[in-house]
Formats: structure tokens, sequence, C-alpha cells
């Protein structure tokens, strides 16, 4: 599903991507951990091209976006994203948040976008928020709805960059069990996240990244119990 | 010994002053609207030549008088150009072009003001930035507009009264008209603000309505 090779990603001279190499399979849970500025965000930004690829190839779904042919508007209808910040649209209901991208891109018509919202919502709890405001509701609440969002053009993937670093503790809960739920039913995700707890239990394959490279990847039994590199033991130590 | 009886004798007068008034406040900041959202996206645009063009602009416009831009148009210009305008059309002009440059900076203010994850969290679901723009950026930093775009909207309108020195027949104009003729300046001047207040006011009213009535 995604192929990254030799991936490099610059801001002016600072260099935050140094070299990446990685694959993603359909349906698997791959989890990016590692310390702050260690690159993770700008690495999953790199795969709907919301931060430009300084050199080094990405292919999504059999698609270059390095290629100039490559219409990345069409690639990313296929790959979802949430954010940290949730990003919902704040001038619009919550199922107007939904229904914008079915109905402008895909061009479907307002009842069946309604219906196709209405379920999501339904699916991620909040179908009785319908009609409320983002402000309206709670950061556990928007970050669910920011989900329904990008579930609602069907995506192959969903890349999540850290969806519950800026909840409150006692809401990064419901959120989490929205994305188990995905896992289970065959998403094919990539996220970026500090939650150990859920790197351990969902994620088929857990990678640590550390100064722009992937230090170690590995399944997470083995990430967790008995890291290999003296950077992901330390770095373990830490949060664990 | 003043007599503000007398007044009403003027008020046909000062009614057709003030429809010029309104008449070249309306016409003029609609096409300055129309200006300034053009030249607004111009100071946020990636293209250098629509950038340096819409930064001349408003640097210029906002570098100089509205009372030399309506001096030099009327009287200089016709010199360059061999060609009069009517009075009436340099006054919209003039009110067009001056406010067009600071809405321009009020839109660019705006859109900028906007936080990037709102265009990310577009782009990323495949909407292209015409449409992030349109169905996200724009509705949100036209809420934004509204107190700086009424503030400049009752700058202009005060503004108008400076045409008369190029002969536009507008309140103040038909005021000093008739206080020079009639020796009643203190009647006539008083009531002529007074017009002004009134005008700015209601519309102060109702940009308060609109921006309570956008609230979410």
């Amino acid at each position: 599903m995604i192929t990254v090779q030799d991936l490099h990603k610059s801001f002016g001279d600072n260099e935050v991507l140094k070299g990446i190499n990685c694959e993603v399979e359909e349906k698997e849970v791959v989890c990016v951990i590692g310390p702050s500025g260690s690159g993770k965000s700008t690495f999953l930004r790199c795969l709907n091209l919301l931060e430009d690829i300084t050199s080094g190839n990405v292919i999504v779904d059999g698609y270059n976006l390095k290629d100039k042919t490559t219409d990345i508007n069409m690639i990313r209808t296929e790959v979802g994203m949430v954010f940290q910040q949730f990003n919902l649209f704040p001038h619009k209901t919550v199922i107007e948040n939904v229904m914008l991208a079915p109905r402008k891109v895909r061009k479907i018509s307002v009842q069946e976008a309604r219906e196709r919202g209405e379920a999501l919502l339904k699916k991620v709890g909040l179908a009785e928020k319908a009609d409320q405001y983002p402000a309206q509701l709670s950061g556990g609440q928007q970050q669910r709805v920011a989900i329904a969002r990008a579930l609602a053009m069907e995506p192959k993937l969903m890349l999540f960059d850290e969806p519950t670093s800026a909840l409150d503790p006692e809401l990064v809960g419901e959120v989490l069990e929205v994305m188990k739920q995905l896992a289970k039913e065959g998403m094919t995700m990539v996220v970026v996240t500090h939650e150990m707890g859920f790197a351990r239990e969902v994620a088929d394959r857990v990678l640590f990244m550390d100064e722009g490279i992937i230090m170690e990847e590995n399944t997470p039994e083995i990430i967790f119990t008995n890291p290999t590199s003296e950077r992901t033991k330390n770095f373990l130590n830490k949060v664990l | 010994m003043f007599d503000f009886g007398q007044v009403i004798d003027f008020l046909p007068q000062l009614g057709k002053g003030l429809y010029y008034t309104l008449l070249i406040s309306i016409v003029g900041l609609l096409i300055g609207f129309i200006l300034g959202a053009i030249f607004g996206l111009g100071r946020i645009s990636k293209n250098k030549f629509f950038f340096i063009i819409a930064s001349i602009y408003v640097e210029v416009i906002r570098g100089t008088p509205v009372l030399v831009q309506a001096i030099w148009l009327y009287f200089a210009l016709p010199i360059i150009l061999q060609f009069q305008m009517a009075s009436i059309t340099a006054g919209i002009v003039v009110i067009a072009i001056n406010s067009g440059a600071y809405i321009a900076e009020i839109v660019r203010g705006s859109v900028d003001s906007i936080n990037k994850g709102q265009m990310e969290a577009g782009r990323s679901l495949g909407l292209n930035k015409h449409q992030a723009m349109r169905y996200i950026i724009w509705p949100q930093a036209f809420k934004r507009m509204i107190p700086p775009l009424g503030n400049q909207f009752i700058i202009s309108i005060k503004d108008t009264s400076l045409l008369s020195v190029i002969l536009v027949p507008e309140l103040m104009f038909q005021g000093r008209y008739i206080a020079s003729n009639h020796f009643n300046a203190v009647e006539i001047y008083t009531t002529v603000a007074l017009f002004y207040l009134v005008i700015n006011f209601s519309l102060s009213l109702l940009l308060r309505y609109i921006e309570r009535r956008l609230n979410y």
C-alpha cells in the first residue's frame, strides 16, 4: 500500500528526515513512536504530500507522489488524515463537516452524503450531535467527528498524527476505541502516537524513529519487551 | 440667537447632497470591495507578479492622502490624458480605489489569520486549493473581516466629504454652499454633521446585527 524509499525532507538547512525506508502492507496497522522532534509527524505528512518531498520516493497505492503527473488530489481522496488539533471546520455543523468532501470532491448527492454521514457518526457514537457545531463538542467528540469526516471519503488508508495528544486524559479512551474498531475492520493505518498501550495492543508493527531515521522496526512484542537498539531502550524506559 | 427652524427650508438641497453622498459611498465601496478582494488575494498570492502589483497599489494608496488623490485624479490626470471625468464619476473612482487598498489589507489579514490546519484538513480530504478556499477559508475569513470592514466603510463614507473640493455635489458641498450664501454656518454645519452621524451610526448597528447573526 505504501512504499517509502530513501525519503529525505529538509526545511531550509534543517534536515528533518534523513533517509527513510519502509513498507506498509494492505490492512496493516503501523504505529510510529519516538521522541519529539524525531521527524514522526513530518514523515506522516509526506505520505499525503502535506509536506513536499525533498528527495526519495513515496509510492502510495501504486502512484509515485514524486511524479509530476500524479494527481495529488486524487491520491488524497484515498488517504484519510486525522490531525492532533482535529481541524474541524468551525463554521460548519458536525454533519456538514462530514458531508463536505464527499459532496464537493466525490460529487455525490446531498441525500447520499447525509445518509453516509449519519451512518459514520453513528459508528463513532455521535449520531445525536449531527447538527451541533464543533465548538459545542468536547475534544474527544471533535476528534471522533474528524475520524468520521476522513472516513466519509471511503479511504483505503488512514493517517493519524498524534490523534490523542491534544486531549484531556479522560477523553483519550473514546478516540482510541474508535481507532481499534477501525483496525479490527481491516483498515490500513499509520499512526503516530505516544500511546504505548495502544501501539502494543493494536499495531502489527512498530517503527521507532529518532533523529530523522527509523532506528528500529519490529512487532510490538519485540519492540516493547526486547528492543535491540540502545536508543529504543532509553526512550521506552522514559515513557513506559 | 440660532434659528434651527430655518434648516427646514434647506432640507431639499441637503437631501440632494445626501443622495450623492450615499450614491458615491455605496457604489464606491462596492467597487472598493471587489478591488480589495482581488488585490487582497494578490497580497497572499505565490505569483510574484500579482503580488508585486498588489503591493504597489496598496502602498501607493495608503501612502498618499485621500484629498491629494481626489485632486490629482480630477485636476492633474485630465491634463495627462486629455480627458475630463465628471466630478461624480471621479468621486466614485477615488472612494473605490482608496477603500480598495485598505480592504485589500483587511482581506489579506483575515485570510492569513485562519489557522493553517484548516487548509490542510481541506486538502487532505481531496479538495483542491480553490475548493478549500471557497468552502473553508473564505467563509471563516469573511466573518473576521466584518468588524474592520465596517470600520473602513465608515471611514470611506466620511472621506466623501472631502470630495467637495472636486465639486462633487455631495452633502458637505451643499452645506458649504448654503452656509456661505445665508450666513448660517452653525445651523447648517451642525445639521450636516448630524446627517453623517445618523448614516454611520445606522451602519454600525447593521454591522453589529450581521456579526451576531454570523456567530457560530
